[in-house]
């Protein structure tokens, strides 16, 4: 039932971009020169309203009291309740905390380590090791959560894990400590984790952008005797603003999106206080516990939130007179 | 000292020197701290199992055996989830990236009455989605739960990769497409005979992308497919193994219990070892590809990230 309803509205606004006065009949003669173009295209729109925008009909679940064996239309209503509940549960803010926490912890990572890497690759002069260290920075990108998971936590394994070897040898701890067991490190851990899988993959787009930039202002420079710190900080680091400023707001949209995988894969009964976020809340409430009403209303705020936070910083890009998407 | 200079390379003052050599000591570090992981599970894979447990395998295997791997290839299960990770791969990637591609075709043409409608629904996808809860209830109402296609349809077409291969064909000269126009050519001719062919180098990428990420996913078999053993894949078998080993950890050593109980046998085999063989197993694949398309994807993800 449910699935036909949404896409009618929408479906019929195509009709949107007529021209000229004869609009609508223009509109359907044109439909008719490109029957091959709407065949190509129409099919994965349907797909796209299914499977995209029908979900989104689904946000009606957070304002009922959802029960699974009944059709959706057939619900009991139940206001806000969920979203009360929700905003005076102890335990969401500590998951909100440690999402804000997490995604901030690791968008300034991410930013300053491959900015910092990106410029450090392009002042390489041997091009054949530049091309050997980009290719090997990448490779950990392409690897799984998985996979992932699965090397972080042994290197932190307590009795063989080559943290604590290389901390014990150069005598930084006495005894070795249990990474994953300590609730205050897993934000760190986290942190490191996506630094190290994604750093080098990240510097490709700070590469590009490092090529855009002109290099008779180098030239000039050196004329005129900068060093090599100089010139990266007043030819390099400016000519990368653009870049810099459109994905720290694509960023910032994403700012309630810490992650799943690395959370989920290294989380354990000792540092789940810390470790759980919005993602896996949802996830507990919703499949493990059935709550689906409670846990769509999680995922509400999350979405809500981010497109707030997209569109300030959009809209804060555009007063400052920056690059913007859109 | 000589290999350093080498990499270096010319300079001038002893500023330049300096700088150089750190950076250079520096990227050989990072090298490093990247590939450590992966040598020493590769040197844990092919070391003895009991003699794991004594600690001080670094980078190459203290006891050599293949005996990991052979169990691990050894178990039908595992060759099973094996079948079914490289046949959502290989379906997967090859339905998604042709039905991408016919899309982008279609609004990369400027004369097409829906190409604003249909690129701004796409586009805004990227920021509203439903969430977990409402898409698990749709896939239950579409009976695709429990189904191979669970992995194909519901991820049918990326839209990141849509705009990448749409700004690629954007990029192509308009003559191409009239000329083959006035000779007559349909939108479908125009398509597979001009567009796809000279999309190769933008199909490479977004086949890399989309098969790695169909290669490495593991949450829609946890969420939708748990309960039918006969579709798991390689990654979540992993994972399971990942959160039993993890669990352990927490609740004492069992591990050791675990070959102990097998101790008379000549060769056993634990979780850890199991784990590192598997972990080998789904990684090279892809750690062997990638390095090939490095030039595709370079350019690939430049062209999207600048014009998305």
């Amino acid at each position: 039932m449910s699935l036909q309803q949404t896409p009618t509205p929408v479906g019929t606004s195509p009709k949107m971009p007529a021209e000229r006065p004869t609009g609508i009949k223009l509109f359907f003669k044109k439909c008719k020169e490109q029957k091959a173009l709407l065949l190509m295209s129409l099919p994965f729109v349907i797909w796209l309203f299914i499977f995209r925008y029908v979900p989104l009909y689904g946000w009606t679940m957070a304002f009922q009291d959802f029960r699974p064996a009944r059709p959706l239309l057939e619900q009991d209503w139940a206001g806000m309740k969920h979203f009360v509940f929700l905003f005076t549960d102890p335990r969401f803010f500590e998951v909100l905390r440690n999402t804000l926490a997490m995604s901030f912890i690791n968008l300034v990572l991410g930013f300053v380590t491959a900015i910092g890497l990106a410029i450090l690759l392009n002042e390489l002069r041997n091009l054949t090791f530049k091309r050997i260290v980009q290719t090997i920075s990448y490779m950990p990108h392409f690897l799984s959560w998985v996979v992932a998971a699965g090397l972080v936590s042994a290197a932190l394994s307590v009795e063989s894990g080559i943290i604590n070897i290389i901390l014990n040898n150069l005598g930084l701890i006495e005894n070795n400590i249990m990474w994953l067991g300590v609730p205050e490190y897993f934000w760190g851990i986290i942190g490191a984790a996506d630094v190290w899988k994604n750093v080098g993959w990240n510097t490709i787009i700070y590469l590009a952008a490092i090529t855009m930039i002109d290099t008779e202002q180098y030239e000039a420079a050196e004329i005129d005797g900068a060093s090599r710190l100089q010139r990266i900080w007043y030819i390099t680091l400016p000519g990368m603003r653009p870049v810099i400023v459109i994905l720290l707001i694509m960023n910032l949209g994403y700012i309630l999106e810490s992650g799943f995988e690395a959370q989920y894969l290294l989380m354990n009964p000792m540092n789940m206080d810390y470790a759980e976020n919005l993602d896996i809340f949802v996830l507990r409430y919703g499949i493990n516990m059935g709550n689906f009403s409670l846990a769509t209303a999680a995922g509400i705020f999350k979405t809500v939130v981010s497109f707030i936070f997209l569109f300030s910083a959009n809209s804060l890009a555009k007063r400052l007179g920056e690059a913007r998407l859109f | 000292m000589k290999f350093l200079q080498k990499l270096a390379g010319k300079r001038r003052g002893i500023d330049d020197l300096v700088f150089d050599s750190v950076n250079v000591v520096f990227m050989i570090f990072l090298c490093i701290v990247m590939l450590y992981p992966m040598v020493n599970t590769l040197a844990v894979a092919l070391n003895e199992a009991t003699d794991t447990i004594r600690g001080g395998i670094y980078l190459w295997p203290r006891s050599f055996t293949w005996y990991n791997f052979e169990h691990v290839f050894g178990e039908s299960q595992l060759m099973h989830a094996g079948m079914i990770s490289v046949l959502r791969t290989v379906i997967g990637t090859a339905v998604s990236v042709f039905c991408t591609a016919m899309v982008a075709y279609t609004i990369s043409r400027k004369e097409f009455v829906l190409k604003k409608f249909v690129t701004i629904a796409f586009v805004l996808t990227m920021y509203l989605n439903g969430g977990l809860i409402p898409t698990y209830l749709l896939m239950r109402e579409l009976s695709l739960i429990g189904t191979f296609w669970i992995y194909i349809i519901p991820g049918l077409i990326g839209v990141f990769n849509l705009i990448v291969i749409r700004s690629f064909i954007e990029g192509l000269p308009d003559t191409i497409f009239e000329s083959a126009k006035i000779d007559g050519a349909g939108e479908f001719t125009q398509f597979f005979k001009i567009a796809l062919p000279l999309c190769i180098p933008v199909i490479a990428t977004v086949s890399l992308f989309v098969a790695v990420g169909q290669w490495n996913q593991w949450f829609d078999v946890f969420i939708y497919n748990s309960h039918k053993p006969e579709l798991s894949t390689l990654q979540y078998e992993l994972m399971k193994i990942l959160q039993n080993s993890n669990a352990s950890m927490t609740s004492g050593n069992a591990a050791s219990a675990f070959t102990q109980a097998q101790g008379g046998v000549t060769e056993t085999v634990t979780p850890q070892s199991i784990r590192a063989a598997m972990t080998i197993i789904v990684s090279v694949p892809i750690i062997c590809v990638y390095p090939f398309l490095q030039k595709y994807f370079v350019k690939g993800l430049t062209l999207g990230g600048v014009k998305g």
